[in-house]
């Protein structure tokens, strides 16, 4: 099972080779990774979708990151209610004949165009993982020349909202 | 030294507590310039700032200054880098912080990158240990801090020097041994450039090291040394890296030693929580056949004394994790000894037939647990560890307790009523009688583990240990009964061949006054034999007991049992070690018969200086019971049931 966790760390050099080293030397499975800067410069917020097997492999998981000395806080948001979202940019093969098709399934999706040329367009979409696959199943039969995806971003919701 | 003194004007006040309080009083009084070089503080034995101010020696005859000259000095001089923030280079601060961290030795071989360190070490009459390899000086900084408790110093230049300390952090850091690491590096300018001996040596050791950094500016440098430290030596202990350019070393900083480290994501867990010690104690009380399994946790929280209150009160067997040995007297007669692949039956028949485990700072490892799923199947199992990454990590717990094993022990053991297990002993008894730890006494040929028998005869349980690994390292585990704890220093995780002898050195630093034993076998001894020269420049009293069998013992056993007899490269064609230890200028003394092996070691154990002792044993005696891999630990080879 896919689990996301959110993870507070400290924005050292290096944060980043450790986590990944961990996983692969201890052979857990990373679906999506992103990371940033939060507020604080200091800190950064990395996003990790990860293939648990079961409970006890997250705990595993979990108990290992938060043991490296700048993981500052560790959450799995799976369960929470959370606002998730990635990005991805989609390069598409586009003619006068079949633009106006790709148009409305840009509009139905509320994604951007953000640039076009004579062979095709980048369409630039926000959204759910689900929803970035269905548009990206959508488009496919126009033909796919480049995809460009973030990883999961996710926050979750204060408490006034639950 | 003489010429390279540097000689700096210091005005002396402070206002920090104790010592310092009362000495500086009297300076305020009489505020006066004193003169003093900053690196001939502290460790000669002589202070001169306290020899050549006047203020000091008035200060020092009203008994301002309670403490011997050394340490006065040393507070003297981190209250004038206080007060000033002295200018002075990367290198100076490293030597600085490691004394303010009370380092009084490092083990370490120089090179290019610590040129400027060593200089540093030199002109403040450093303690430094020179062995003959930087794998050894991570080992004997290992030996060090096992035998002591204190954090071990190595240090090793950059490239070679830096990949040679790998192993040595990596055996630290399967065992949790604090040890802190230098290591020097390529300018920051020549970084990433594939330099002369640039190694990336941060990315190589993440794996093996509890934390690592790369000091980039020297103003850093100070804190970073701080926090190695401390992670080094808190929690679950473990080795921490600073790699330093060449050039942060010789940088000019304003030197200031933090008295606090900010790692907020560093917070071990030392209390346990009081409902879970109230559960388990509830636990125990229901068990008819406990049985307490230590680890080396034990050691590491020095919390021997609880564990045998815990047993006596609890009437429970102990069996112990090789790294603990020496965490429980051997010759108590609750003692199992050890368990596991090369355990005593007892041990391992107990562990399968109890109905509760009481786990203590012991991690499930597999040479422990055989085939993880008829490991002590009628068991319910309480956990106690300060890692929380232990818990459950192999086996499932039903219990967990996250805290020092001390204070949780020290909290557990009083909430319980003193048992009795008056046939579940008696189990125990009658299974100590039916499958005792024994061996065949040859007529002919010396047998390994009489060896060892006598050694512990000999030294009443009370030598402090090194072993190499292999089958020396096991008939050690069986055959000497320790009585002390910290006295038995073995790579227990990743079983470093190579690891003995340069940890008996750090032990025999560190220990002087007690017997120091590296039980050897002749492949082992041979990974790192060059450190004979160390043991001989420093007149360190080492033993090596060498049980020379001519084979890579451990694994012809396995190629004997498993294999068919196909002993592919464990033949070994010796050097004449009595020979080469004297060529080192070690004494050395030969055993080929069994008479002799008694007075030989009463020999070598008179002997004031290192002895190699080159004892032929029968070259193809087995370590039994063994249980085969991935077998249950109730099915053991040479127990008859």
């Amino acid at each position: 099972m896919k689990h996301t966790l959110a993870i507070l760390v400290m924005n050292n050099p290096g944060v980043m080779a450790r986590i990944a080293g961990l996983y692969s030397r201890r052979g857990y499975n990373i679906s999506s990774i992103a990371v940033g800067e939060t507020e604080d410069p200091r800190i950064s917020r990395i996003t990790l979708v990860v293939e648990a097997e079961d409970e006890t492999e997250l705990e595993q998981i979990a108990k290992q990151l938060y043991k490296l000395i700048d993981v500052i806080k560790l959450s799995d948001i799976t369960k929470d209610k959370a606002v998730e979202r990635e990005l991805a940019l989609i390069k598409v093969h586009c003619h006068p004949a079949n633009r106006s098709e790709i148009l409305q399934i840009v509009d139905i999706f509320r994604a951007k165009i953000v640039d076009v040329s004579q062979e095709g367009v980048i369409i630039e979409v926000t959204g759910d993982t689900d929803k970035i696959q269905a548009i990206l199943d959508l488009l496919r039969p126009f033909g796919l020349r480049e995809i460009a995806r973030t990883g999961k971003v996710a926050l979750v919701r204060s408490a006034a909202g639950r | 030294m003489g010429a390279s003194r540097r000689w700096l004007p210091v005005e002396g006040r402070s206002g920090a507590a104790g010592l310092e309080k009362r000495w500086c009083a009297y300076a305020r009084e009489k505020p006066q310039k004193f003169e003093y070089t900053w690196p001939d503080l502290a460790v000669t034995g002589k202070c001169l700032t306290l020899a050549k101010c006047a203020g000091c020696e008035a200060a020092q005859k009203q008994g301002g200054i309670a403490e011997s000259p050394p340490l006065a000095g040393r507070i003297f001089i981190s209250m004038l880098l206080e007060e000033k923030a002295m200018k002075i280079t990367g290198a100076q601060a490293v030597v600085e912080s490691l004394r303010r961290e009370g380092v009084d030795i490092i083990f370490g071989y120089p090179g290019g990158a610590v040129i400027p360190i060593y200089d540093a070490m030199y002109q403040a009459e450093f303690r430094h240990i020179l062995t003959r390899h930087e794998q050894a000086a991570a080992h004997a900084a290992h030996g060090y801090a096992r035998s002591t408790g204190k954090t071990g110093v190595c240090i090793a230049t950059s490239g070679p020097g830096a990949t040679n300390l790998v192993t040595g952090l990596a055996t630290a850091y399967m065992d949790s041994v604090p040890v802190v690491a230098i290591t020097g590096q390529v300018a920051t300018g020549l970084l990433g450039r594939d330099s002369f001996q640039e190694a990336d040596i941060t990315g190589i050791t993440m794996p093996v090291t509890k934390h690592n950094y790369l000091v980039k500016r020297v103003t850093d440098l100070p804190a970073i040394i701080k926090e190695a430290f401390y992670i080094a030596g808190t929690g679950r202990p473990g080795p921490v890296l600073i790699d330093i350019p060449k050039d942060v070393t010789t940088s000019l900083l304003d030197y200031y030693y933090p008295d606090q480290v900010i790692l907020p994501g560093y917070k071990p867990v030392y209390e346990g929580n009081a409902r879970q010690i109230k559960a388990a104690a509830a636990l125990i009380q229901e068990a008819k056949k406990p049985v307490i399994y230590a680890g080396g946790g034990v050691i590491i929280s020095g919390a021997e004394k609880e564990l045998l209150l815990l047993a006596e009160k609890l009437q429970a067997p102990v069996t112990t994790t090789l790294m603990a040995l020496d965490a429980f007297p051997g010759d108590h007669p609750l003692s199992l000894r050890m368990l596991g692949m090369h355990g005593t039956a007892y041990a391992n028949f107990a562990v399968t037939e109890a109905d509760l485990i009481i786990a203590v700072g012991a991690r499930f490892d597999d040479r422990v647990t055989g085939r993880v799923e008829t490991f002590a199947p009628q068991a319910k199992i309480v956990q106690i560890d300060i890692d929380p990454a232990e818990i459950g990590k192999n086996v499932a717990v039903d219990l967990p307790i996250v805290g020092d094993l001390k204070r949780v022990l020290s909290e557990l053991v009083p909430l319980l009523a003193p048992q009795e297990h008056e046939a579940w002993l008696e189990q125990i008894a009658e299974w100590k009688r039916r499958y005792p730890l024994t061996y065949e006494e040859q007529e002919q040929g010396i047998s390994p583990q009489m060896v060892v028998e006598t050694l512990s005869e000999l030294t009443r349980g009370e030598a402090i240990i090194c072993t190499e690994v292999g089958q020396n390292q096991m008939w050690a585990a069986q055959f000497y009964c320790f009585k002390k704890p910290r006295s038995f220093i073995t790579s227990g995780g990743l079983g470093t061949m190579g690891f003995g002898f340069p940890a008996a050195v750090g032990v025999q630093i560190a220990n002087p006054d007690r017997p120091v034993v590296d039980i050897a076998g002749d492949g082992s001894l041979q990974m790192n034999i060059q450190e004979l020269a160390t043991v001989a420049a420093y007149r360190l009293p080492v033993k090596i007991l060498l049980l020379n069998n001519g084979y890579l013992g451990m694994v012809r056993q396995w190629q004997e049992i498993f294999c068919e007899k196909r002993y592919a490269a464990t033949i070994l064609q010796n050097p004449d070690f009595c020979k080469l230890a004297e060529a080192y200028g070690v004494k050395a003394l030969a055993v080929e018969k069994p008479e002799e092996v008694r007075t030989k070691l009463e020999e070598a154990l008179a002997y004031t200086g290192p002895v190699l002792i080159d004892c032929r044993v029968n070259p193809e005696e087995n370590v039994m019971p063994m249980v085969p891999p991935n077998a249950a630990i109730y099915d053991m080879l040479g127990v008859e049931k």
